[in-house]
């Protein structure tokens, strides 16, 4: 069984902070932190692996610094990391960054073939959750996201049984082998790291690839130029109007609340129950 | 690839059981904008099993024109038999504009087929517009985290592609007086290649919580401080009858399950009575909630952003604040002897 977990390196999105003149993001201002998601993606291999054994690979893609994404996957009990690195990788969106991925997974695919892709359900800094399907249809597996559970992994016939989640409710898929699951946080609780783990993640260095060592690479569709949409413009929303302020003491406003309350007699009554 | 050769704005017609999703019905009105605006034809797109007649909803909701693929094998969703639909149909006819839902199967959906088109896919989208001149759709989402929006253009690539948050866009009023023209189409799918199998589909009301259709909602933020006081918010909740919500942040720090997340990674809701306490009022909150009737924010920052989108403000510490205005119900309650409740 070999399950590959596909990383990345994020800006701890609740901490960051925008330049108010230049409207862009200050990452210094935040710490880079493993995608909450993708903890839960090799929390779930590791999982899996527990039941079937095997290999997990993680992979990620981002400036030399990611590694440290790698190392921390390695803490949750991954067994080897690919970081690919390169500035031909840069600027790229969700169409270019599954291009350049696939062609990654091609090249670990062929070293050790692959029955399980995991992805995060999305990146907490894009919140597109469009790489794990792309990269998918680009390695023609079946993707299924919004995985709650992997209910079965059966390697004799090549199958899992997957539960996917709806708007309302979840569904039970069967699917065949090698497919690509994206997942939700519920599927599991991150573990503590036993200390071995700890030990080998602080020992452990990354495989690091870049743009030639990866094989059959059309550049024309990596990083900037291969990516077909751009950030038009960025813009703080037209700040509406704003309601009324109460005004007065803490009691006097929290009267003057119970009485527009209680005036909007069609949103809110008071109904005897006898 | 000449854009010249795309023209038209499409809707994706989300089926489930024969049952149109709302947001189709949403994304038809402001399809139908987009379409007047660019002077083309609006469409929807239909597939499933046994679903044709579901095509003069589609129409009385604003289509032009109906797309329908009408096969076994699309009984159920699945990424791979849909695609193939999805995907026939755009080349065929090779719209400018495709528009889906952001629901779990509309962003699989629309990933899949954005790979395989090569084209731009902008994600939960909150606001769209279209450039006439150039005649780009300007789809606009909240980025970074959620304090800024983002104006996403693909300027050499069709079709354009969008997934819009459900409860963000507004149906329009139904007429089935309309005429349109429905379009059948057929493709070849066999189930024996398929590589994916529904075994079951579980209706789950119980886990998913009641936000969504709630008439009065609490949602309570980091303003809270931490989960002790952050029971005030249950209290509140409980004595007028309302559902609890929280910010991005009050869920991650665990004192609420992600389900109860309101903003654009949880749910988007549309009570009469919004409640927002602690929340400071980031974009990425709002868009999930700006839409409701009545917005009361409490918040000790006077320029904090919620009150902006608040329909009354107070500025004070919601410690102070919150225990009186449950005194304050609950007395209310002892006095006239009856439940709060809501119309």
């Amino acid at each position: 069984m070999h399950i590959v977990v596909c990383v990345k390196q994020v800006p701890d999105t609740k901490i960051i902070k925008i330049n108010p003149k230049t409207n862009t993001l200050d990452r210094r201002s935040a710490p880079a932190i493993l995608n909450p998601y993708d903890a839960h993606a090799v929390q779930e291999a590791v999982k899996i692996k527990r039941k079937t054994g095997g290999t997990i690979t993680v992979l990620s893609m981002g400036p030399p610094q990611a590694t440290a994404v790698i190392k921390k996957s390695i803490e949750i009990g991954a067994d080897r990391g690919v970081l690919l690195t390169d500035r031909a990788f840069a600027g790229a969106d969700t169409l270019a960054t599954s291009y350049a991925l696939s062609k990654a997974l091609e090249r670990i695919n062929m070293d050790l073939p692959i029955d399980l892709v995991i992805c995060g359900k999305h990146a907490i800094d894009g919140d597109t959750g469009q790489v794990g399907p792309g990269i998918a249809r680009r390695m023609d597996i079946p993707p299924i996201t919004s995985v709650i559970e992997v209910t079965e992994v059966n390697q004799e016939e090549k199958t899992v049984l997957i539960k996917r989640k709806l708007t309302s409710g979840y569904e039970l898929i069967q699917s065949e082998m090698p497919c690509l699951l994206t997942v939700e946080k519920e599927i599991n609780d991150i573990e503590y790291s036993p200390m071995p783990n700890m030990i080998k993640a602080a020992r452990y260095e990354p495989i690091i690839w870049s743009v030639n060592d990866l094989e059959n690479v059309d550049r024309t569709q990596l990083g900037l130029k291969g990516s077909p949409t751009i950030v038009g413009k960025m813009f703080t929303p037209p700040r509406p109007e704003g309601g009324k302020k109460l005004e007065g003491s803490v009691s006097e406003q929290v009267s003057q609340l119970m009485e527009i309350l209680m005036e909007k007699k069609d949103l809110f009554t008071l109904t005897s129950s006898r | 690839m000449n854009l010249d050769d795309y023209r038209g704005v499409w809707v994706f017609i989300e089926q489930n059981d024969g049952k149109i999703e709302g947001v189709s019905f949403e994304l038809l009105g402001a399809g139908r904008k987009l379409a007047d605006k660019l002077d083309v034809p609006l469409a929807g797109f239909l597939l499933g099993d046994g679903i044709k007649s579901l095509a003069n909803q589609t129409i009385a909701y604003g289509a032009d024109q109906v797309y329908v693929i009408d096969h076994p094998v699309l009984k159920h969703y699945r990424t791979e038999s849909y695609m193939k639909g999805v995907i026939y149909l755009a080349q065929t006819y090779k719209p400018e504009i495709i528009l889906y839902g952001a629901t779990p199967n509309g962003k699989d959906l629309a990933s899949a087929v954005a790979t395989d088109l090569s084209t731009g896919l902008t994600a939960d989208t909150t606001m769209l517009d279209a450039d006439v001149e150039k005649r780009l759709l300007e789809a606009s989402r909240p980025a970074f985290g959620g304090n800024i929006m983002a104006t996403i253009l693909c300027k050499k690539h069709r079709p354009q592609m969008a997934t819009v948050r459900p409860k963000v866009m507004k149906a329009l009023a139904p007429d089935y007086e309309r005429s349109g023209q429905v379009i059948e189409e057929k493709i070849s799918l066999k189930e024996e290649e398929m590589r994916t199998k529904v075994l079951q589909i579980v209706n789950d009301v119980t886990k998913k919580t009641n936000l969504a259709d709630a008439h009065v909602i609490v949602c309570g933020g980091k303003g809270m401080g931490d989960l002790q006081n952050f029971q005030l918010i249950h209290e509140l909740a409980e004595t007028i009858g309302a559902s609890v919500g929280g910010t991005r942040d009050v869920v991650e720090a665990g004192w609420l399950p992600h389900e109860q997340q309101i903003g654009q990674t949880g749910e988007t809701v549309t009570p009469k009575i919004y409640f927002a306490i602690g929340v400071s009022g980031a974009i990425q909150h709002v868009v999930g909630m700006k839409n409701s009737e009545l917005i009361i924010a409490i918040n000790k920052d006077p320029n904090a952003p919620i009150f902006d989108v608040a329909t009354y403000g107070i500025v004070g510490d919601a410690m102070e604040i919150v225990p009186q205005l449950i005194a304050q119900f609950k007395s209310l309650r002892t006095e006239k002897g009856g439940e709060v409740s809501y119309a």
